[in-house]
């Protein structure tokens, strides 16, 4: 699992002879200076450097994009690298996993980064009534030993293929060992900018440190000042007046706008982000595997696409695994909008017609409630009396979702398909929302979990998303894009991350001013 | 004087009141929305254990009653507590870290100062320039001038204020590259930049203010130019404008003052929309976010400073209409 960095391949005699037998396309090299003006949306009054807390768009970048690094990073072709991590192997059932750290690497304080480091840092979302949003990967660990200074070895309580992968989350920053606390209040990591301002829910500026080890890959602003805009109207108005140079969550409503301005770009990539219509499968009629089936026929999904996304997003398959995604099924059968065959399903289930109640609220997702109304016309051409209840958006977690029989949610999607499914489809799980109970499903899960062998488990996923598709609760019917913005005068590599928005919330380190 | 004094003291009595009620209808205003701040900071996420700690870590389990006694008490001694969302970010870190927690209180302080740094830019040019209109209307009343300036303030406080924000943002920002849309000013900016920066917010805030406090001092003069003494000094041969300025105005300053004084209140309290178009990190945004999140602190803290803006600028300007009416200060 030795990664070669781009530069090393180079460098190395055989380099022509690998570029000539991959086909690795030569990618355009970035060019060191300049500031870089960021407006994001997704901050908060309540930010801070705890990883812990992250989970808005304006902390996951400035957090792990920027002034801190993970141990592994997912590079923008969707492979996994090592960011603090050189090298990793794991052990038999890929229970215990050991990694060797980069040499070399200094904290913002001047610190050397070590395994003692990589030790307390996962401790932190281990630790007894932590709520940390990474919890459910940290559970797993069993043990953390330092075999080195410059390694560590972590036993797993049950074996995870994944679990390189799972390091990568934007939760689990590096922070230096012994000084936490200042690191959270300071904002202290081993990332490519230090912080030079910070204003919660309103602005951050960073400086770029002078050598870093991923110095001639990444990071070629000198300065990037990223700002708060909430807004959307606010957002795109100082990107098309030159206030900022990228904004992020592009409103379609005025997408027309912005592209008829030669000064920007719009930037958009397929991740993992979906929108879904979870059925509660031990009530009724949902406990029907003909009526669910009838329902997933009865939905005009590219009718969705071109309304409620204005074409940014593509027809989903009722399953949660996305093009960003390694083990994506895409030549699964699909799940196809035909009034007739929900007709003669719901015959088949000894019914005659079928009236549910659909909950929505705009808290799912913005359009959610107009899908629902799509959903409900198209459903009539199939005998299905859908009645759409309107939902308020306060509360819409916790008093609507899991707990109305059908409803409108979201997903934004997981690195891994264990991830994915163990989170929200594994039987038991308390995010399972649709109570959705599969023998073959769960033991493919297990097996898939601690399979080394990628093909094996292509297959065993495989045979997993035409599970969930064809028998599971919950209609899916798209994957929502990752829309962004930015001036013309920005470039990149030319592949854009599609793990997050803002490709892979990496901008800042991936692109520079052409 | 001591009516005055006497004035004071029974205003800043009743204020203290009106903010007691303030405080207590905010608290059941806010507890009766649905959902809470658990609720609302764990979303989708919201597992009824995580729910139950963070209730339990904030004191959300208590019943109504006892949380507002218990805030009131501190409230009364001068502190206005923790946000929510401070408070639960130090129970992520872990009990130690809460020594170092920015209280409601700081939270508070510099985004009130930007606030009031807004409404001070806007009253610099709003209340001279409406004052000039209104005096200038009332001279040439029922002239083409007056008719235009009628209509333009009172089609601009007719007008939404995002809808002349984004006006501005148009002429004065993408057609003309002259000022910034963007009003992010932030602490250790230099006076120039961030006056450069403020400026398109509050010139539309001008925009929504003037037409009130211009029409007021149109009217109040235009009141008064029928009265015996003005028809006087006319009779003595002065100039129409000294009739207006010097004998007219000063006799008008009564309601001119408390139309700027509402309209001041308003600059502090009332900006929300303008602020979030610009991006200008004022109280207005911090209100609005601790709503959306129920972080019952912040919300009524920020009532109360609106609350006070309000009384004291109200009483403000009571005392100086009575200070520029004789009549009221020498009571028989």
């Amino acid at each position: 699992m030795t990664n070669i960095s781009r530069r090393g391949l180079l460098r190395t005699g055989t380099a022509a002879g690998v570029l000539a037998a991959t086909g690795f396309p030569l990618m355009a090299q970035g060019k060191r200076g300049g500031k870089l003006r960021l407006g994001l949306a997704g901050a908060n009054t309540s930010d801070s450097w705890d990883g812990r807390t992250h989970s808005d768009t304006f902390m996951v970048m400035c957090g792990f994009g920027c002034v801190f690094d993970c141990l592994t990073e997912i590079n923008a072709k969707g492979e996994l690298v090592g960011e603090l991590a050189t090298n990793w192997e794991a052990g038999a059932e890929a229970k215990t996993w050991t990694f060797d750290l980069r040499p070399g690497v200094t904290f913002h304080n001047g610190k050397a980064f070590g395994a003692d480091d990589v030790i307390e840092s996962l401790n932190m979302h281990v630790a007894e009534g932590s709520k940390s949003a990474a919890q459910p990967i940290v559970d797993n660990i069993a043990e953390m030993k330092k075999t080195g200074d410059l390694q560590i070895q972590i036993t797993l309580k049950n074996g995870n293929a994944d679990f390189p992968f799972l390091l990568s989350d934007y939760h689990l920053l590096m922070y230096p060992a012994g000084q936490i606390e200042e690191a959270i209040a300071k904002g202290i990591g081993t990332g490519m900018y230090r912080v030079e301002a910070f204003d919660p829910g309103v602005r951050f500026v960073g400086k770029r440190v002078d050598s870093h080890y991923k110095d001639g890959k990444a990071g070629w602003f000198d300065e990037v000042e990223v700002i708060a805009i909430n807004d959307s109207s606010a957002r795109m108005s100082a990107l098309l007046t030159n206030q900022i140079d990228a904004a992020n969550r592009v409103d379609f409503k005025t997408e027309s706008l912005i592209k008829a301005n030669p000064m920007v770009n719009i930037f958009e990539v397929t991740g993992n982000q979906h929108f879904t219509f979870p059925m509660l499968t031990n009530v009724d009629p949902f406990t029907n595997l003909k009526v669910r089936q009838a329902l997933k026929h009865a939905v005009n999904r590219q009718e969705l696409v071109d309304k409620i996304l204005m074409g940014h997003g593509a027809v989903a398959n009722d399953h949660p695994i996305g093009p960003a995604n390694q083990y994506y099924a895409a030549d699964l059968e699909q799940n196809s909008y035909d009034p007739d065959k929900a007709k003669a399903l719901l015959k088949e289930a000894g019914m005659d017609g079928l009236a549910v109640d659909l909950s929505a609220s705009s808290a799912a997702y913005a359009g959610a409630v107009d899908a629902a109304q799509l959903y409900q016309a198209s459903a009539k051409a199939a005998g299905i009396d859908i009645n759409v209840v309107q939902e308020p958006a306060d509360g819409y977690w916790s008093n609507v979702w899991i707990k109305k029989p059908w409803c409108a949610s979201y997903w934004s999607g997981r690195a891994t398909e264990d991830w994915m499914f163990s989170s929200a489809y594994e039987t038991g799980v308390p995010w399972n929302d649709t109570k959705w109970e599969n023998e073959r499903f769960q033991s493919l899960l297990i097996q898939a979990r601690t399979e080394l062998d990628s093909s094996k488990r292509r297959d065993m996923y495989t045979e997993m998303q035409m599970l969930c598709s064809k028998e599971g609760g919950s209609v899916i019917p798209m994957y929502a894009n990752f829309v962004d913005a930015h001036s013309t005068k920005l470039t990149n590599s030319g592949t854009i991350g599609n793990t997050f928005q803002m490709d892979g919330s990496r901008l800042i380190e991936r692109w520079w001013f052409a | 004087m001591g009516s005055v004094t006497r004035i004071v003291l029974q205003r800043l009595g009743l204020g203290l009141l009106t903010l007691f009620i303030v405080s207590i209808v905010i608290f059941t205003a806010v507890n009766m929305l649905p959902g809470d701040f658990a609720e609302a900071i764990l979303g989708q996420g919201a597992t009824p254990q995580a729910v139950a700690a963070i209730r339990h870590d904030l004191g959300l389990d208590q019943p109504p009653v006892s949380r507002y006694l218990e805030w009131l008490a501190d409230a009364v001694r001068g502190d206005l507590g923790t946000s929510f969302a401070q408070a639960n970010f130090a129970s992520f870190v872990g009990s130690d870290a809460g020594a170092g927690m920015a209280s409601v209180a700081d939270t508070l302080v510099p985004r009130f100062r930007n606030t009031m740094f807004l409404a001070g830019v806007t009253a610099a040019i709003a209340v001279p320039v409406s004052l000039i209109i209104g005096v200038l209307a009332a001279l040439y009343r029922n002239s083409v001038f007056d008719k235009v300036a009628n209509m333009a303030t009172l089609t601009s406080i007719s007008s939404p204020e995002f809808f002349l924000a984004y006006i501005l943002i148009l002429f004065l920002a993408v057609l003309n590259p002259w000022l910034p849309s963007l009003s992010n000013i932030y602490d250790g900016m230099g006076f120039g930049e961030r006056l450069e920066k403020t400026m398109l917010p509050a010139l539309t805030l001008t925009l929504v203010v003037t037409a009130h406090m211009m029409r007021m001092t149109r009217a109040a003069i235009i009141n008064l130019l029928a009265s015996p003494y003005i028809e006087m000094a006319r009779l003595k041969g002065l100039s129409p404008m000294r009739v207006i300025v010097r004998h007219a105005l000063p006799n008008a300053l009564a309601p001119i003052i408390n139309v700027v004084a509402l309209n001041l209140a308003y600059l502090i309290t009332g900006v929300v929309v303008v602020e979030v178009v610009f991006v200008y990190p004022g109280i207005g945004q911090l209100f609005v976010d601790s709503v959306k999140i129920r972080d019952i602190p912040v919300v009524q803290a920020c009532c109360l400073i609106f609350a006070s803006a309000y009384i004291l600028l109200n009483l403000l300007a009571d005392i100086l209409s009575i200070l520029s009416n004789p009549r009221l200060r020498h009571p028989k």
